[in-house]
């Protein structure tokens, strides 16, 4: 388990360093993502010494949200003054985001590779 | 005057006095914010849980509204609770990284389905942020609000910086980014089923795209590989959006 969290975060403070220091708009966990994944591929035994910890803070994801989403409390007089437009424009944009993603994704897998995947049964 | 002061006052005097300094101690130490969130996550996940996983008993939204309350009911304030919290939010970039090892399992997949996926990213994302944008402006939301609302698809930490490069509020954004996950996390079964989308591919990736880490996390629930794809799209949402949403939402805005 420590290999593995080191491992995780060697990766992410390398994302944030070549982040910084080539000034690019990405976050630095997104790029120690990418160098992980790129390692995988070419040393794929490094696989099951990282799985189990990968997978036990990925099925813990959730809650890694709550304390960004307690912070509702500094807002709630913004939140408040402006309720309708911002829950009308949360529900809809992530609906129309959703669905549009999925339609999207299934019109391109039909047209582009019909018998890549099943597909709907 | 209170020489006759009983003992059993004094006692219960001197105990009270312990009790606030007890309150005193917790409420300035990390380790009372850091317990209560996990015992409040704890206690959320296990109704989930008993729910048989309803997509309406979101564990992340029934937390925070426990947690808020309370904040609310002891006056602690969130930057007080949040030096406790830290620590769990902290692990969100150890665990954007770890994302890599599903994507790694799934890449065979992944490699196949590289257009239909970059085409859902492009749109999907767009779409999201188009809707927030023009819903906000029509509903006469103001400028910095509009300008929180636009990154709020994309994970915690990258829409902050959206949102504070476009002249949003980045603790705001933090919060509708919660709001948005959890509101796709509770649609995606009833829109995508609506939509007939069945294969756990695109549901996953659908879910990644517009709801991140929290439908991502409802993913994992449903199948590893849902919640692989859901991963990907939500890191690959992340990518595209960092670049191109400070344009393109920096320009819509300079309109209204």
């Amino acid at each position: 388990m420590i290999p593995a969290l080191a491992t995780l975060l060697v990766f992410q403070l390398v994302g944030e360093a070549l982040v910084r220091t080539l000034a690019v708009p990405v976050p630095g966990p997104v790029v120690g993502m990418a160098l992980l994944l790129l390692t995988l591929v070419l040393r794929p035994a490094l696989l099951a010494a990282i799985k189990p910890t990968a997978q036990t803070l990925l099925q813990h994801l959730s809650l890694l949200f709550v304390p960004a989403g307690v912070g509702v409390m500094l807002h709630l007089q913004r939140l408040g003054d402006e309720a309708f437009a911002i829950g009308v424009a949360l529900v809809l944009s992530t609906l129309v985001g959703l669905a549009s993603a999925a339609l999207t994704m299934a019109w391109l897998m039909k047209r582009v590779a019909p018998s890549a995947d099943k597909g709907a049964p | 005057m209170n020489e006759g002061l009983p003992l059993v006052d004094a006692v219960s005097g001197v105990a009270a006095g312990r009790l606030a300094d007890v309150w005193v101690y917790l409420s300035a130490s990390p380790l009372l914010g850091l317990t209560v969130t996990l015992l409040v996550y704890h206690g959320a996940f296990v109704a989930y849980r008993r729910s048989g996983f309803h997509p309406l008993a979101n564990p992340v939204a029934l937390s925070v509204i426990v947690l808020g309350a309370l904040l609310w009911a002891t006056r602690t304030p969130y930057a007080t609770y949040f030096e406790g919290a830290q620590f769990v939010h902290f692990l969100l970039g150890p665990a954007t990284v770890a994302l890599s090892v599903p994507l790694f399992e799934q890449l065979a997949r992944v490699k196949r389905l590289w257009l239909p996926m970059a085409g859902a990213l492009v749109v999907g994302t767009l779409a999201a942020t188009v809707t927030a944008i023009g819903v906000g402006w029509a509903l006469g939301a103001s400028k910095a609000t509009i300008a929180s609302l636009a990154p709020k698809s994309v994970t915690a930490p990258v829409a902050m910086g959206i949102a504070e490069k476009i002249g949003g509020l980045p603790t705001l954004t933090a919060v509708l980014v919660v709001c948005t996950g959890i509101l796709g996390a509770a649609s995606a079964r009833y829109v995508l089923d609506a939509l007939r989308i069945q294969d756990p591919t695109v549901r996953g990736f659908a879910l990644g795209t517009a709801a991140h880490g929290i439908g991502t996390a409802r993913a994992f629930l449903v199948s590893e590989e849902m919640g692989a794809f859901a991963g990907l799209a939500m890191g690959l949402t992340a990518l595209f959006s960092a670049v191109a949403l400070p344009l393109v939402a920096g320009w819509l805005l300079n309109w209204i």
